[in-house]
């Protein structure tokens, strides 16, 4: 979230309590919603019933400052507990460390807006669901570099995934990737004939080591071109919420019109970095690093949490979530959909 | 005065002359007060002080002591000059600061008297180095009157508990607030930094409180950007003493023990901050 932008906006709903950020051009949005089950104790707000739960937001590295030295923090730290004040204008984040010492912050905060993208999935023509693995191997096989990347369908149900090329490139001298893969590949498969859309393939890239970690399935909701597209992912610790960007389409034509709570879909440009999101996976959870192991582990202290929707309970493993490092998993043995990946191979109708 | 790398005779009078066969026993206690480029030495008898100041506010004193040294003599009542502790640690720490096990540098001190250049003879497998300091006029040191019998209140603490507080301390705050009290939060440490205060409690019947005798309730606020060097000595050292008195002096004394186990004492004083506004809990 850090990597996204300055500012983490804090909201306690009845549902949990959902950490947001927005990027500066409002192209990208993130938000993680921490389920009541994650926590110890819950209390999203006592305000009374018809009371709007208060909502704030503060400086990204103020509050990151609190938690800067992750090592340590697991060492010492046996409970953060988290307090808001409006009373007194203050965001109290109390650690309690061991040998009984208290770390009380008292942040100051920002009354804010409601921050939230405007997406409605279920008006999506397309969805996709896939393990975070799959798209892991296939996006591997595009250079680090690319920008974007656009998804298409094909004869056979296939989906493809090829490089975006600017119109004006010279054909001799560009490069083009393209590859295919088989409707069986993916979980579920609901996409509209003949749609195509591209997006930003750094901030995916993002999102799929982070579902991969997490070994958690990603759905993809998308519609026509212009539209947001947002891929999700659940988890039993708790359920990061969509990581949702806008796109825009190859012709780069888009726009929506802006209210407090929209984000419009910028007509160029994503300035989100791929590395933020990964540590933007980092710092909303905080756990140990280490390579996902695929043995379930139980954790008696953290529990099951509810549907989010869109997500194909995929039934991840237990597994108390580590921090993660982008670097694709590549499991051994696997056939890898780089079969499909002769590039620019003669099959003439694999075209769109 | 011809220049001869060999160390002089015994014969000679040396107002202090002094060996150390690790030089690091030295040079890593002065580290500890090393926040000016400027220090005092004082050698008496019973051994070596080097002081340094700062803003007429903040004194730090590096103890030490003769049972250190393999040779330690004094030759008058009391010998005491200015130096440059930068040039003086540069010199001491000229073979590397690595600290390899097995090797280690030999040190030969001397000083002729006033107006003689301090002399170091510095050896390390088999190569000799040797520097000669000038110093200077001491300058008048203050005197913070701190003495045991007006102390209010004094924690004792392991270290361990206050590195990390210490090496994070928010210095977007001005800063640092103390507080002592027999009643709650007992021990705490305050910083109001740009985004907001933050509270370091420590409760009296902590594993780290190795002793508790606080009589009053006091807080007092000390410059923090004067209080982080002694960041170093807390470093290096396996307890700390923090004592204050009526009129909001703080002490700090820091126990260390340097590699063969022996004991040295590095010691803070800080005066109150003036500018007092109003504390934000």
């Amino acid at each position: 979230l850090s990597r996204i932008g300055d500012e983490l906006y804090l909201e306690p709903t009845e549902s949990g309590l959902s950490l947001r950020a927005v990027n500066s051009s409002r192209s990208a949005f993130a938000s993680f919603l921490f389920a009541p089950l994650f926590f110890q104790q819950y209390e999203p707000g006592s305000t009374g019933p018809d009371a709007e739960l208060f909502r704030c937001k503060v400086h990204m590295k103020s509050f990151l400052g609190i938690f800067r030295s992750l090592p340590s923090l697991e060492k010492s730290v046996g409970k953060c507990l988290i307090l808001l004040k409006p009373h007194a204008n203050r965001l109290v984040l109390q650690l309690h460390c061991k040998y009984g010492v208290t770390k009380t912050h008292n942040l100051a905060f920002q009354e804010c807006e409601r921050l939230q993208a405007v997406f409605d999935t279920q008006r999506c023509a397309s969805r996709l669901c896939a393990s975070a693995r799959v798209l892991a191997e296939a996006v591997v096989h595009f250079p680090p570099t690319l920008a974007e990347v656009t998804l298409g369908t094909g004869p056979g149900g296939k989906i493809s995934l090829q490089n975006y090329v600017e119109d004006e490139a010279e054909p001799s001298k560009t490069m083009v990737t393209q590859l295919w893969l088989a409707e069986d590949e993916f979980q579920a498969v609901a996409v509209a004939p003949g749609s195509h859309i591209t997006f930003c393939l750094k901030e995916f890239r993002g999102l799929l080591s982070f579902a991969e970690a997490s070994n958690l399935p990603l759905t993809i909701h998308f519609d026509e071109p212009g539209s947001p597209f947002r891929p999700t992912g659940k988890s039993q610790m708790n359920s990061p919420a969509a990581i949702s960007r806008e796109q825009h389409e190859h012709s780069r034509s888009c726009s929506v019109p802006l209210s407090v709570s929209h984000l419009p879909i910028p007509s160029d440009d994503f300035a989100d970095d791929l590395e933020s999101y990964m540590a933007a996976m980092e710092t909303s959870e905080g756990g140990s690093g280490g390579p996902p192991s695929p043995t379930s582990e139980s954790n008696p202290e953290e529990e099951e949490e509810e549907e989010e929707e869109g997500a194909v309970p995929g039934t991840p493993p237990h597994k108390k979530f580590r921090s993660l490092f982008f670097g694709s998993v590549l499991a051994p043995g696997r056939p890898s959909p780089a079969t499909t990946q002769e590039v620019l191979a003669e099959d003439s109708d694999g075209e769109c | 005065m011809p220049f001869s790398t060999q160390p002089p005779a015994s014969g000679e009078r040396y107002a202090l002359s002094a060996s150390l066969d690790n030089a690091r026993h030295l040079s890593s206690l002065l580290r500890a007060v090393h926040f000016q480029d400027h220090a005092t030495c004082f050698a008496t008898a019973s051994g070596l002080r080097v002081t340094v100041e700062d803003a007429k506010c903040i004194q730090a004193n590096a103890f030490i002591q003769a049972e250190i040294f393999q040779e330690f003599s004094v030759q008058e009542e009391s010998v005491m000059f200015r130096i440059n502790l930068s040039v003086l640690l540069d010199c001491l720490t000229i073979f590397g600061t690595s600290s390899v096990p097995g090797t280690s540098t030999a040190l030969r001190m001397c000083y002729r008297g006033y107006g003689y250049p301090l002399m170091l003879f510095l050896e390390e497998g088999g190569v000799v180095t040797v520097c000669k300091i000038n110093t200077q006029e001491p300058d008048e040191l203050l005197d913070f009157d701190f003495c045991s019998t007006k102390v209010v209140n004094k924690i004792i603490l392991q270290s361990e508990g206050l590195r990390d507080a210490f090496a994070e301390l928010d210095m977007t705050s001005e800063v640092l607030q103390i507080t002592m009290s027999p009643d709650k939060p007992y021990f705490r440490l305050s910083t109001f930094g740009n985004a907001g205060s933050a509270h370091l409690d420590y409760p009296r019947d902590s594993d780290l409180m190795e002793a508790f005798h606080c009589n009053q309730t006091q807080t007092n606020r000390y410059k923090i950007s004067l209080l982080k060097p002694s960041t170093k000595a807390l470093a290096l050292s396996c307890k700390v003493s923090i004592r204050t008195d009526a009129q909001g002096f703080l002490s700090l004394q820091y126990m260390i023990r340097n590699e063969d186990g022996q004991i040295c004492f590095v010691e803070y004083y800080c005066c109150p901050d003036e500018n007092i506004t109003e504390a934000e809990l």
